[in-house]
């Protein structure tokens, strides 16, 4: 009898079922439409696996799965070694090129303010409606690192938002991209920017690192290893760090990131309808960040004769670089020979920086 | 006169579609450049004949360089 008391069977609820459905779906869709296969695959499987009843993999002190989560995110490891690859695959020269697009990657913070506010008037505390906000920013690492420090119960819930709002862009984006601009908007080429030099390439990373650190001090976690990794790639003399902080170690962690988010959705933090709540938030934040680009793109035109397409203020929200590549293609549609992809880099990785220095302020105005 | 098809975005040429001798016309496919995991047709500037062409698939290419030429 006592094998029977023991066996997971007899300890199963119907959440736990209902949490299979959705891990499996997550892991569905990872595979046959390739919906950023590299995190919902491991995320989806990890709530399979931690809604298997007397396991104890997220046992504190004990449980295999928790390590990874207490000692990856808790400990804040794991979000800023993968922003250390991201830093090493990041190349500025298309911001430094034109640095008026930095504000386009600022205007898309709107988004993450504007949630925060609706939020925290719905009646989530002011550490849950900034984590349920910073999803505006579509960047994932970022949110996970804000909700481990402000909100952990929610990282798996927002985590999820975030990555699979990321996988959607190509279908959230363009019909708030269409509506807001004219045909003729659409039709803008761009002046090319100047060109930048290696030596500005070089000194950009050692200097946005301090100007960003000094000013929000609590974003220096990710900054400090996003700027170290593009450091490793513009210095040109250690190839073999860069090479790996970019390709080995980022895929390494994100094995550990994906199962220990997955594995924190167990059905009696995840089936509450704050969750609902929160994937609408998270959607409504990530289109109002979309749009307060473009509108910011269409206001600066007002002013310049050298005229923004405002399509390439989209690409403000993070999701680097699937942003940018719906950029392309919707100003590819108006005009074939419109060539947006590179222009739209430049906010689409400033809105990374953006989310970060925004998340580095919630966590110091609210920790 | 000649009319050169310049890089409209920096990256590297994914594929050719033409040939030297080929007649082409105005915003007909010339060849795909790949930029950030994506594939960028490049068009005919103009009608005419593909007289030279100057790159090679692989090659990495940046803004304005010369992708082939055009005889009118």
């Amino acid at each position: 009898m006592v094998f029977f008391d023991n066996m997971g069977l007899m300890a199963l609820t119907p959440g736990m079922v209902f949490m299979w459905l959705i891990g499996l779906t997550l892991v569905y869709l990872a595979i046959t439409k390739q919906y950023e296969p590299l995190l919902l695959l491991p995320i989806g499987f990890g709530i399979v696996i931690t809604n298997l009843p007397l396991t104890y993999l997220m046992e504190p002190g004990e449980g295999l799965i928790w390590r990874f989560y207490h000692y990856g995110i808790e400990w804040e490891i794991i979000p800023p070694l993968i922003f250390l690859g991201l830093g090493a695959l990041t190349d500025f020269g298309s911001l430094l090129a034109q640095p008026r697009l930095i504000f386009l990657g600022a205007a898309a913070q709107v988004g993450v303010y504007v949630t925060f506010f609706i939020a925290y008037t719905m009646g989530f505390s002011l550490q849950e409606a900034a984590t349920i906000g910073i999803i505006g920013g579509a960047d994932g690492p970022t949110t996970i690192f804000l909700a481990s420090k402000l909100a952990p119960q929610l990282l798996g819930a927002c985590a999820v938002a975030a990555y699979s709002y990321m996988a959607l862009v190509p279908m959230i984006m363009p019909p708030i991209m269409k509506l807001l601009t004219t045909d003729t908007e659409r039709k803008i080429r761009m002046k090319k920017g100047r060109k930048v030099s290696s030596r500005e390439k070089l000194f950009f990373p050692l200097i946005a690192a301090m100007v960003i650190i000094l000013l929000v001090p609590a974003s220096a976690p990710l900054i400090a290893m996003f700027m170290l990794g593009n450091l490793f790639r513009e210095s040109k003399v250690v190839e073999r760090l860069n090479e790996v902080s970019q390709n080995a170690l980022m895929n390494i962690v994100t094995i550990f990131l994906g199962l220990s988010v997955g594995a924190t959705m167990n059905a009696d933090v995840f089936l509450r309808k704050e969750v609902i709540f929160i994937f609408f938030l998270g959607l409504f934040a990530f289109m109002i960040s979309t749009a307060s680009g473009i509108l910011l793109a269409k206001f600066m035109n007002l002013f310049t004769q050298n005229k923004i397409n405002p399509l390439v203020g989209a690409a403000g929200v993070s999701a680097v670089p699937m942003a940018a590549r719906v950029v392309q293609k919707v100003g590819a549609e108006a005009d074939k020979k419109n060539y947006l992809l590179m222009f739209a880099m430049g906010p689409n990785i400033a809105g990374v920086i953006g989310t970060v220095i925004a998340a580095g302020i919630f966590i110091s105005i609210l920790k | 006169m000649a009319t050169e098809v310049l890089v409209p975005l920096a990256g590297s040429i994914w594929e050719i579609l033409v040939e030297v001798g080929d007649t082409v016309e105005e915003d007909d496919e010339l060849l795909v450049i790949e930029a950030l995991k994506m594939e960028n047709l490049v068009y005919a500037p103009c009608d005419g004949t593909v007289s030279e062409i100057r790159v090679k698939k692989g090659d990495t290419v940046e803004d304005d360089d010369v992708l082939m030429l055009i005889k009118e």
